[in-house]
């Protein structure tokens, strides 16, 4: 499983690894998981659409993961987010369907697009991947602490100046190119797992918010490489293992902080 | 209810008005503050206390009137206004801890990755131990009992060295002798620091020592100015637009309403009924 094309599958496992589990930490800090869940049926759609009129499924995935970051965005402003989040999932999902049925699409195509694929990034695309990665993370790095600030105490950095809107649509981008890369690796209706499940096991037991970050990117960087490995091994999709390995380092690190909490104080 | 100078202010509100769903929260409010002192924000609730805070933090659509810092509007960067809100909600699992909490006080504004400077560290040491909450520095905002959590925010919002700050019904939750400790403890700090205080809460007698002035809102309306000038039957009463006595019984303030107005009651703007 190391063998030359399972490189493409190590390499692109790993930077999707590492953007979510930074991305992830922030979604899950801003309480904004069900964003994480509507975003990449939008890029699924996205997916889906590019088959249909031939172009490269990477343009099809980022265009329409920011378009549906950015009509949660201002939908958001309006109405209840949860709503309007719960509204473009749907709409996005009926359209990535009907994008499906009209093309003539194999099968195991659809099944990659929605449950993963270890070799999900063609060596073409390992250039761009990688950049849109890098590029993700770097605004995530110069928003870092306005980003905690206004996930943390809204209220409080609104007083303090920092403009929330600015704030709040440079996160939204950040996820959607996150969603791009991950969908075609672990697939649309499992990118939500690996966004959420590092990071919700990674502030459970760490305190720190710098050390939670590193801790989450750990936690998914395991959780990539453990599923890809198992993946290979077992001939079942990767959004599988991803999805359980998730829900496995959540429950533990509950039940670890329970025993934390549990146990008399020294 | 003495005017004060423009240019000696430190904090001026103009005729602010502020309506919500059609209805006057405030009406042509305005008020002075000077530097260094401790004013009083009293009013009962929904007397629009909250509301005038996020005007002067100028998070709040206002139809008219200004808010000026110095004899300037408020701008993004030249506010140095802290700000302890009403309530705040952490999450038990948040990965915040008290000092980080302080410390985004400091640099939560600034944009891109820099290493924290030691002198930020020791400065998130020593707020931190300024409102006794060393003790639980290095736990989780969120587990923190609510009178905790207000003495983190209290070293959240000076660490900025702010010139003003706003602290909006600090003292409700607290027992009775936390009350005193938390005035007390703003008090040292605010000398300290030479930081002006407007602080909100529905009762003015904890106060009374150490107010310098008091801004009274009833009705939409504010009178201000020292707790002589404004607690008085006159001012009060066209204040609440009926007739209010003003008792001062062993060092206590009463502000006691002798007959309701005929027809329905103003509902949350009667002064309170002392009893004790
Ligand atoms: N967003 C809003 N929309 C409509 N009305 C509002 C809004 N915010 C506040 N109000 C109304 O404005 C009035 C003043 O509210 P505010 O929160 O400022 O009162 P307060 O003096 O802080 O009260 P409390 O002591 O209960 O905190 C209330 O009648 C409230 O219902
Ligand atoms: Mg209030």
């Amino acid at each position: 499983m190391f063998s030359s094309f399972m490189t493409n599958a190590w390499i692109s496992g790993t930077i999707v690894a590492m953007l979510a589990g930074a991305v992830g930490f922030f979604v899950v800090l801003r309480g904004a998981s069900f964003a994480a869940h509507a975003i990449p049926n939008g890029a699924f759609a996205g997916a889906a659409g590019a088959y249909l009129v031939g172009i490269s499924p990477l343009v099809g995935l980022v265009s329409f993961a920011l378009l549906s970051a950015l009509g949660i965005g201002v939908t958001s402003r309006r109405t209840r987010n949860d709503v309007a989040t719960a509204l473009s999932l749907v709409a996005m999902l009926a359209l990535g369907a009907a994008f499906l049925s009209v093309s003539l699409i194999y099968e195991p195509t659809i099944n990659a697009l929605l449950f993963g694929e270890i070799l999900g990034v063609s060596s073409s695309q390992l250039a761009p991947v990688l950049i849109l990665g890098v590029v993700s993370v770097a605004v995530l790095g110069w928003f870092y602490r306005p980003l905690v600030f206004t996930s943390v105490a809204p209220e409080l950095a609104r007083a303090r100046g920092v403009n929330a809107t600015v704030v709040d649509v440079a996160f939204l981008v950040v996820v959607a190119l996150a969603t791009a890369l991950t969908v075609p690796v672990v697939g649309a209706l499992l990118t939500f797992s690996l966004m959420i499940g590092p990071p919700a096991a990674a502030r459970i037991l760490v305190a720190r918010p710098g050390w939670a970050v590193a801790g989450s990117v750990g936690l998914s960087l395991v959780t990539v490489w453990v599923s890809i490995g198992a993946s290979y091994a077992l001939n079942l999709p990767i959004g599988f293992f991803v999805g359980a390995l998730g829900a496995v380092f959540y429950l533990g690190a509950r039940v670890a902080a329970r025993r934390r909490v549990t146990r008399p104080a020294t | 209810m003495s005017d004060h100078e423009p240019s000696t202010a430190l904090l001026e509100v103009r005729d602010v008005n502020v309506s919500a769903d059609g209805r006057d929260i405030l009406r042509d409010v305005h008020f002075s503050i000077n530097h260094g002192e401790f004013t009083g924000l009293i009013g009962s609730n929904g007397a629009g206390k909250t509301t005038l805070f996020r005007v002067i933090l100028g998070i709040q659509e206002h139809a008219s009137g200004e808010v000026l810092l110095h004899g300037e509007p408020l701008t993004r960067s030249n506010r140095s206004i802290g700000y302890v809100p009403q309530k705040v909600l952490f999450d038990p699992d948040l990965p915040i801890r008290a000092r980080d909490l302080v410390a985004l006080g400091a640099d939560g504004h600034r944009y891109g990755l820099r290493r924290r400077p030691r002198a930020l560290h020791d400065a998130v040491d020593e707020m931190l131990d300024a409102v006794d909450a060393g003790a639980f520095a290095d736990r989780r905002v969120g587990s923190l009992s609510g009178g905790e959590q207000q003495r983190v925010l209290i070293a959240h919002s000076l660490i900025s060295r702010p010139e003003l700050l706003l602290l909006d019904e600090p003292l409700a939750n607290l027992d009775p002798g936390s009350v005193q400790e938390i005035i007390a403890l703003l008090h040292r700090v605010a000398q300290r620091q030479r930081v002006a205080i407007l602080l909100s809460a529905h009762e003015m007698n904890p106060l009374l020592p150490v107010m310098d002035r008091i801004v009274y809102v009833a009705n939409g309306h504010v009178a201000s100015g020292t707790t002589d000038e404004v607690v008085r039957p006159s001012v009060l009463s066209a204040l609440y637009g009926h007739h209010v006595d003003v008792l001062r019984v062993h060092g206590r303030v009463l502000v006691v309403a002798t007959a309701l107005p005929v027809g329905p009651a103003p509902n949350d703007e009667h002064p309170e009924f002392v009893v004790e």
